[in-house]
């Protein structure tokens, strides 16, 4: 079990409200702050403004590594086991296109659940206090900070339309 | 004073109203007809596996193969069951990517179905293949000789499309699935909250987590559309590959692709009308979303038409006496029955869509999807069966004798398929309840005269 993190959790029902939050907290060099929604929202993505996810990356590798695999699994083994059939080439592309294509959306897939799970895991709010209401209709904010910083963060949250705000020892 | 209308692609519900009925659906107790349904698909399943006991022991002359027809019921229900799975992907993906908003509703209902219809599909090649413990010959492993498979056999692209089409989407499933799992979780007790804290994968719904979460879904969805396209494409180059008159077409791909979507949307169809009744969803899957389904359907139906006539077209232009009699055959021939059954389910009744009262009235929907299934069902049956039936050599014709064991193994695929649908709609969320929520606009304190 993670270690508790200290600091201040709000809970919004009003998107503006907490997008004005985490806005004032960005402004105000808050860096490390986790976020709760039930859904994805553009308007808390621009709010907290992080830059494009990575997972791209894991795609791109997966899907070229998929590529270069179904070329070259079936030409490589076409010429390992050589069959003169009708006149035809020994390994010819046309057919090895489908194969290709195929292992590229397979493998290209694969590593983007295996990107997601592995940036989410290192990523995860551990410690972090959570609301079942997160899950439902409100969008939570959480601020790690110590009992001197916890005052001026309340204070911050209330001021926005928090409708509750606790703090987390 | 001004009426805003209320633009029926948005839900009416709030965020809480949401959750609330979604996992209603599957904390409420289930019903005596509930128990009647699943128990019935349980027996056809034990029908479906029995058969194929039976098959594995005594082999494939159970089965009414007799030549030339060696490509009969398991091959057209195969393919049937294939092409149900692309509607879908088609709602699920393609209508993501082109942030189509009625898809929201019904999609993971047509995504689940997607998963086990590719699943009942994959089982009919390797009943199909008579030695069925010899299955794995299939895949290219480095055995004791090293003989590999030969990748210029359209057979062998089809082994590889199902398979990457099986795994990706069940991937595509159950990553769209975490969120509403986690939503579960923080709303239900006892076993159900352990069962559904475990299947979360820890998922809180934090920032960290929709910033990897969207993108992966996105680049998931991307894939998935050319896949799609690409699987029943790969499907119908198992026929049109070969120089077998009525299947050696180049029309075959786009042919094949509508006719899956179509049959996709009919299956759609006859399992979500009678569902969001029995779950009480009616609020949510709403006449907005049926009336779109039917455009599509009216849509596919409408290439369907005209690649039948397109079909007849090139056989007639094509001076083949091979393929002009073929054609005939469909219409004129031993299987007159099961060539206009095709065209009349296919072709015509999708046409009675271009009218509102018939397109926007559930009952006429439902019945036109029972007559889609069985239509889409013939059209394999009549490409596959009817033109092996009547090859190039007059004295070679023969016509198929299907026996117990292929309408057992038919029927015990529709089991298969409807016990997993039944326990999956029972026991996860049928509506998707993170991308409602995103359809719908958070309160907000202040006026907001900006689009969302």
């Amino acid at each position: 079990m993670a270690k508790a993190v200290a600091g201040v959790l709000a809970q919004f029902d009003h998107i503006d409200g907490a997008c004005d939050a985490i806005r004032e907290l960005k402004a105000g060099g808050q860096k490390d702050l986790t976020v709760y929604t039930a859904a994805a929202n553009h308007e808390i993505e621009a709010a907290i403004g992080d830059p494009v996810s990575p997972v791209r990356l894991f795609t791109l590798i997966g899907g070229l590594t998929g590529c270069a695999a179904g070329f070259g699994m079936t030409i490589w083994m076409s010429l390992d086991w050589p069959v003169l059939v009708g006149g035809k080439p020994i390994a010819p592309i046309p057919p090895y296109v489908v194969l290709g294509f195929e292992l590229t959306i397979l493998i290209g897939a694969l590593s983007t659940v295996v990107g997601l799970v592995v940036l989410a895991m290192m990523q995860a709010p551990r410690g972090r206090p959570y609301s079942p209401r997160f899950s439902d209709d409100r969008i939570g904010i959480f601020v790690p900070c110590g009992a001197d910083r916890a005052p001026s963060v309340e204070a911050l949250f209330r001021q926005h339309g928090s409708v509750e705000v606790t703090r987390d020892a | 004073m001004a009426v805003i209308a209320h633009d029926p692609s948005l839900p009416t519900q709030t965020h809480a109203e949401v959750t609330r009925d979604v996992i209603k659906t599957i904390t409420d107790k289930p019903t005596t007809g509930y128990y009647i349904l699943a128990g019935s698909m349980a027996l056809l399943t034990l029908v479906l596996f029995g058969t194929l006991g039976a098959l594995l022991k005594y082999g494939l002359g159970l089965a009414g193969y007799a030549p030339p027809i060696m490509w009969s019921i398991y091959i057209t229900t195969f393919v049937f069951w294939i092409g149900i799975g692309h509607a879908g992907t088609l709602i699920s993906a393609i209508l993501f990517l082109f942030r189509s908003p009625w898809r929201t509703a019904v999609y993971r209902s047509t995504e689940a179905m997607t998963v086990f219809a590719v699943m009942t599909a994959a089982l009919f090649p390797i009943i199909h293949i008579g030695r069925q413990w010899l299955f794995y010959w299939l895949i290219p492993y480095p055995n004791q000789r090293f003989l590999w498979p030969n990748f210029k056999s359209p057979l062998m692209w089809d082994v590889f499309a199902v398979s990457t089409y099986l795994t990706v989407s069940s991937t595509f499933l159950m990553i769209g699935l975490v969120p509403d799992v986690a939503a579960i979780r923080d709303h239900v007790s006892g076993w159900r909250k352990k069962l559904y804290a475990a299947l979360s994968l820890g998922w809180t719904g934090a920032d960290s987590q929709w910033r990897h979460y969207s993108r992966a879904y996105l680049y998931l969805a991307a894939l998935c559309t050319p896949l799609v396209l690409s699987v029943h494409s790969v499907v119908s180059w198992d026929f049109a590959m070969s120089i077998v008159p009525g299947w050696h077409g180049t029309i075959f791909a786009p042919y094949f692709v509508a006719g899956a979507i179509y049959s996709g949307i009919g299956m759609v169809l006859t399992l979500v009308i009678p569902l969001r009744k029995v779950l009480k969803l009616d609020h949510m899957i709403t006449e907005y979303h049926f009336d779109n389904l039917a455009k599509l359907t009216l849509f596919t139906g409408s290439i369907l038409f005209y690649a039948y006539g397109m079909e007849y077209f090139i056989a007639w232009y094509s001076g083949s006496t091979f393929e002009q009699t073929t054609f005939w055959r469909r219409a004129f021939g031993p299987n007159w029955w099961a060539g206009w059954s095709m065209i009349i389910c296919n072709a015509f009744v999708s046409q009675l869509l271009w009218f509102p009262k018939i397109r926007k009235n559930i009952t006429s929907l439902f019945v036109i999807s029972i007559f889609i299934n069985i239509g889409m069902w013939f059209e394999r049956y009549v490409i596959f069966v009817g033109s092996l039936a009547n090859d190039y050599i007059p004295y070679a014709w023969g016509q198929i004798n299907p026996t117990w064991a292929d309408w057992c193994i038919l029927a015990g695929s529709f089991g298969w398929f409807g016990l997993w649908f039944t326990l999956f709609y029972k026991n996860f969320p049928i509506v998707a309840i993170q991308e409602v929520k995103e359809m719908i606009p958070m309160p907000r304190r202040k006026a907001h005269g900006g689009a969302h």
